[in-house]
């Protein structure tokens, strides 16, 4: 599957992995119902860094829809509920 | 998986822009654009192909229509070589129903290669359109880390520019500083010169030009009171006299010496 994390671009990534990063994404969003800011910041570099670690990054021409979108490293808390929230998930 | 990959995976196809402002990276937005580009590419591509599909099973149910067609035509020669031209007028009947079927179909055909040939055109042209955009997207995605990374050399720059200013400064200081110290030395000898300024060397020279002028000065005090004294007494032990006296004066010297010493020596 192909995961992007936002500013950094695309990763491709083999399945049997998702459990792993699975656990850390449960665990970002508890922490960010939470509104545990430390939590969430040392989840998502963690989370970040196994992306990173397990993917292996796209070529910028080799483009292909995301399976899954991660936040930038740099976001905050407040940004990725904002971003969450904004008018439901529901389309349009 | 319901963590906030997923949530912001589903953000990222309903919203995409929106979120993509946030993330304030047009090569993400230019990527979607592309992703979206493809699969309306792939939307055409797929409606080309339904279309040929059915094309393909109009041609299979008209060969199958002509054939039983063709079979009917044989079957009315047949009936009526054998002399029933009721059964050639049911199969000519029958073949002729199909005939019409064929018509049809055969119309039906022709729209549909009509159409197929549309969205192949369509399909060629919007595929150049996307390899147009996709050239765009590179160029555009690359101007952008182009420009972040003049930004992050301008950034350098006036850092670099500010180090020099700093040593910039500190010359411009050094340089004020001599000039300082030239014109003060400049106006030192100016003021030696007019007499102005006391040179401390040049004081103790004067000490040493007064203190010999003065031992000088002393002698000639001694050796006149000693002629003087020589006169007085008369004859030529005035001579004597002066020649003692000048020996006498010698000696003089030699007591004053003790005295006079320090002061050389405080030199």
């Amino acid at each position: 599957m192909i995961v992007r994390i936002m500013g950094e671009g695309q990763v491709r990534l083999a399945d049997s992995h998702l459990d792993e990063l699975n656990t850390l994404d449960d665990a970002l969003l508890v922490e960010l119902e939470k509104d545990d800011e430390a939590g969430f910041r040392r989840t998502l570099g963690a989370l970040l860094e196994a992306v990173r670690r397990l993917g292996e990054p796209l070529p910028d021409d080799a483009l292909e829809p995301s399976d899954l979108v991660l936040p930038a490293p740099d976001a905050t808390i407040s940004e990725v509920r904002e971003m969450l929230r904004e008018d439901g998930l529901i389309p349009g | 998986m319901s963590g906030v990959m997923k949530r912001m995976g589903m953000i990222f196809r309903a919203k995409a822009n929106k979120a993509l402002d946030r993330a304030e990276d047009p090569r993400e937005t230019l990527d979607y654009s592309y992703q979206k580009q493809l699969e309306l590419l792939q939307k055409v591509r797929r409606g080309v192909a339904d279309v040929a599909t059915s094309r393909k099973r109009l041609e299979l149910q008209l060969n199958g229509l002509q054939q039983q067609s063709a079979k009917l035509e044989e079957q009315g020669r047949k009936a009526l070589a054998l002399g029933r031209e009721d059964l050639a007028r049911e199969a000519l009947t029958r073949r002729s129903a199909l005939q019409q079927q064929i018509t049809d179909l055969e119309t039906q055909h022709q729209t549909l290669q009509g159409e197929e040939e549309k969205l192949t055109l369509a399909s060629q042209r919007l595929q150049a359109k996307v390899d147009a955009f996709r050239t765009k997207k590179e160029t555009i995605k690359a101007t952008y880390t182009a420009a972040q990374a003049q930004t992050k050399i301008g950034e350098a720059f006036s850092g670099i520019s500010e180090e020099m200013g700093d040593v910039g400064l500190a010359i411009q200081r050094a340089e004020d500083k001599t000039a300082q110290m030239q014109a003060r030395a400049g106006a030192i000898d100016e003021l030696l010169a007019s007499g102005a300024l006391d040179d401390p060397s040049g004081m103790a020279k004067d000490d040493i030009t007064a203190e010999l002028e003065r031992l000088s000065g002393g002698s000639d005090v001694e050796l006149e009171l000693q002629r003087m004294k020589a006169e007085l007494a008369g004859g030529s032990g005035g001579q004597q006299a002066i020649e003692g006296g000048q020996g006498g004066q010698g000696g003089q010297a030699h007591q004053q010496r003790p005295q006079d010493q320090p002061r050389f020596d405080k030199r």
